[in-house]
């Protein structure tokens, strides 16, 4: 396995014999690619005879037969744990991990130590991820000062920083004006505002869905309605404020559903799911196994099923990682004393793309959610693989089976549920900026 | 991984016997009947000249109380002395945390000392499930009430009084009432009650205290002491915790006592012979009236006898299941150390 950071001096690149996949041209067929100068050059289908590349010089050649080439990944959520909680993460060694699973671009949200309510706090992230050089950062700003729900931030000087919206995350905002007003100040400089609805008073002491499993367990529950009715409550702002929003990590069918009900009447919302909530139900969490302890937690079969529906649908867009390293100790403890969260970036392409082994969707649909739209929800200028556009790619390998064991994980987390498991499908190299940054040796 | 496994598995030996005892759910009823049988033969212990068995001599057991606990504690200290096991007791507060020693770090030490069992007690659901699985698996982990999830040999002294008094468990009904969604007793007494094959487990209460899915747990719900307590054999009456008065889930004790204390008019709609029970310690006036708690139907005080020679017989039990065990593992390695 190799790393390489990418560097300001990037490489001249030929991927052979991939299956170019890119929902934004409908491109689906087998292809020569060729990157020069950090940039997508040529783009030379297999069949076209007519081609003539002998004028484009490649250093490196990337036999991608057998393997799909699609946009690098990119990821609406995940944690670095930097500056502040370094004994879970880093920046480098974080999106170390992203390179490895295939993400070339990602968000980080703002509960860092000190949090994302500085610009100062979101350029010193930007420039170690520039340092690392292995992923685009993309950090989201506090939306109220110290995520403390009381003082709105600066959210024209977190825009100018280099944010991307705006997130109060699953902190209290106790006073609906306070959230009104923050709404309204965002809306000014058509910043996004992502939500991770929940009201805290009906999650109360809960740690796990409240179902039959919370009751035999004994451990408090979290009824649907901690996110159903803040969800409600927030689409309503939205729609009273004009504000760009985008949910996040939703984890109810009646979510889902007041989502669709709202861009029936025209609302441009937009929602993503977190990628093991479409592998998990509550009962995973039986024998009190700590590393299925997420937030939100687990919900039903139904709900899981409504999640997949919702993505079949089109009502949801963007599946996302939600990357939470965390050290051995975390999860070491009674479950109520465990910390919520799954290290995921480096399963979050093979286990989503399990939808389209289980034909529910197709590659293109597949790339659309993790890359495409998440792309057009920030707005920036990814998720794409066209010539004279910066070669950000993924080479993944659907038929690879590995079994993910702590040493496979490049993340200084190694919390996940899957470990011990054979995993299908597996990222074999990611180019970032025009450089590869990943390849499985 | 060892995590993932539920506890009632987890707290059996290959030969089905147990080695720990973290949950009355899923146990047979011939484990469960003989626990019960063990604890009869130790029932006269109490009466000899010397009030001790040698079955733990020689045996370390530690009494671990991340909670705080009189008469549970006092009931495994006595059990455990009359079996002649060498008998520690660590009563852990909050400061013992903020020194910084996380939980493995002091069992790893307690562990350390050649302890052959932990009696624990945890506000955290999973924690005596926890240290069984990934902390100390050589040392058998008696569950001494675990957050809201179990509190097995309560209910198993529960079960052993039901007996005494009432013989066949197949055509009895038992009704649970006051505050079941706090209750680690309740749930380990639903389960034991079914696994026992009881004719009827019901539980009564309002909304507010009984949780999600109880019918699932094996227990009919009625929100009625008049239709809950109908032709009923045994009365089980919760402690309901005072400081639950202070968050929304119940109006004032006075309202409380109005709808479900069990009063002598209450106690009534059931059987004319039915048994009142109540695991202690009892709030007079709250959930149950003076007259009712001391009158003729209630056995309250013999449950707190019937503790020790309960506790006796699961201690040995898993004391001697955890031998084998461990036997098994040693053998296992020899085994595979001589090929």
């Amino acid at each position: 396995m190799k790393f390489t950071p990418s560097s300001p001096n990037p490489q001249s690149i030929k991927i052979a014999g991939g299956r170019v996949i890119d929902p934004l041209s409908q491109r689906d067929e087998i292809a020569d690619i060729y990157v020069v100068d950090g940039f997508i050059q040529r783009i030379v289908p297999v069949n076209d005879n007519s081609a003539n590349t002998q004028d484009i010089h490649t250093d490196i050649t990337i036999n991608a037969e057998g393997k799909l080439v699609i946009p690098g990944a990119v990821d609406l959520c995940a944690r670095l744990r930097e500056p502040g909680q370094e004994y879970k993460g880093t920046i480098h060694s974080e999106t170390q991990a992203a390179a490895a699973g295939g993400v070339t671009h990602l968000c980080c949200p703002p509960d860092t130590n000190p949090v994302i309510d500085s610009p100062a706090v979101a350029a010193l992230i930007q420039e170690r991820a520039h340092q690392s050089g292995y992923a685009h950062v993309l950090p989201i700003g506090a939306m109220t000062h110290d995520l403390e729900g009381t003082q709105l931030s600066e959210m024209h000087a977190l825009q100018e920083a280099g944010c991307i919206g705006v997130a109060q995350l699953r902190n209290a905002i106790k006073d609906n004006r306070v959230l009104l007003r923050c709404l309204e100040y965002a809306a000014t400089f058509d910043l996004t505002v992502f939500f991770q609805s929940v009201d805290l008073s009906l999650q109360g002491d809960g740690i796990v869905h409240e179902s039959f499993t919370s009751t035999r367990l004994g451990l408090p529950g979290i009824p649907r309605s901690a996110e159903t009715v803040a969800l409600a409550r927030d689409l309503l702002l939205v729609e009273q404020t004009g504000v760009t929003a985008h949910f996040g990590q939703l984890s109810c069918a009646r979510s889902v559903e007041q989502i669709a009900a709202a861009q029936q009447r025209g609302l441009p919302v937009t929602a993503d799911i977190a990628v093991h909530q479409l592998l998990f139900n509550d009962e995973a969490i039986d024998g009190f196994n700590s590393q299925y302890h997420v937030n939100p937690p687990f919900r039903s079969e139904i709900d899981r099923k409504a999640l997949i529906d919702a993505i079949k649908s089109g009502v949801v867009t963007a599946i996302t990682s939600d990357h939470q390293p965390h050290e051995v100790a975390a999860k070491s403890a009674p479950f109520a004393a465990t910390e919520a969260g799954i290290s995921s970036i480096e399963t979050f392409l093979p286990m989503s793309f399990g939808l389209v082994r289980d034909g529910i969707l197709s590659e293109q649909e597949w790339v659309t959610c993790i890359a495409t739209t998440p792309a057009s929800i920030i707005k920036i200028d990814a998720g794409k693989i066209a010539e004279n556009s910066m070669a950000n790619l993924s080479i993944f390998d659907p038929s690879a089976q590995w079994q993910l064991t702590p040493d496979a994980l490049h993340s200084d987390g190694k919390n996940s549920p899957l470990l011990g498991k054979t995993i299908s499908g597996r990222t074999c190299a990611t180019i970032y900026n025009g450089r590869v940054v990943f390849q499985l040796s | 991984m060892s995590l993932a496994i539920p506890p009632h598995q987890l707290q059996l030996n290959e030969h089905g016997q147990l080695k720990h005892f973290l949950t009355t759910e899923n146990l047979s009823t011939e484990i469960l009947t003989e626990i019960l049988d063990t604890a009869e033969s130790f029932s006269s212990v109490g009466q000899q000249a010397v009030k001790k068995v040698p079955l733990l001599r020689g045996k370390t057991v530690v009494n671990l109380f991340f909670e705080a606990s009189t008469r549970t504690r006092t009931t495994f200290e006595l059990a455990a002395k009359r079996l002649s096991a060498d008998v520690l007791n660590i009563n852990i507060s909050a400061s013992a945390t903020s020194k910084g020693e996380s939980l493995m770090d002091m069992l790893w030490n307690l562990e350390a000392m050649d302890s052959d069992m932990f009696i624990v007690r945890h506000q955290d659901s999973g924690a005596p499930h926890f240290i069984a699985s990934q902390v100390c698996p050589n040392v058998a982990i008696i569950n001494a009430g675990d957050g809201r999830h179990a509190h097995p040999t309560q209910a198993m002294l529960d079960m052993y009084t039901i007996r005494k008094h009432k013989g066949d468990f197949r055509n009895l009904k038992v009704a649970i009432i006051g505050d079941i969604t706090h209750s680690r007793v309740a749930r380990s007494q639903v389960h034991a009650l079914n696994g026992l094959q009881v004719g009827e487990v019901r539980v009564i209460g309002p909304k507010t205290l009984i949780p999600h899915d109880m019918e699932h747990l094996g227990a009919k719900v009625f929100y009625n002491m008049e239709q809950g307590l109908k032709d009923v054999d045994v009365v089980i009456m919760l402690r309901l915790q005072k400081e639950r008065m202070n968050s929304a889930l119940l109006p004032s004790e006075h309202e409380f006592y109005r709808l479900y204390g069990l009063t002598t008019e209450k106690l009534a709609f059931a059987k004319p012979d039915a048994i009142v029970m109540h695991p202690g310690p009892i709030n007079r006036g709250v959930e149950i009236e003076t007259a009712v708690a001391d009158g003729p139907q209630s056995v309250i005080l013999k449950q707190v006898n019937y503790g020790i020679s309960v506790r006796m017989a699961v201690l040995s039990m898993a004391m001697s299941g955890q031998s084998t065990a461990i036997t098994a593992t040693s053998e296992a390695i020899n085994g595979e150390h001589g090929a």
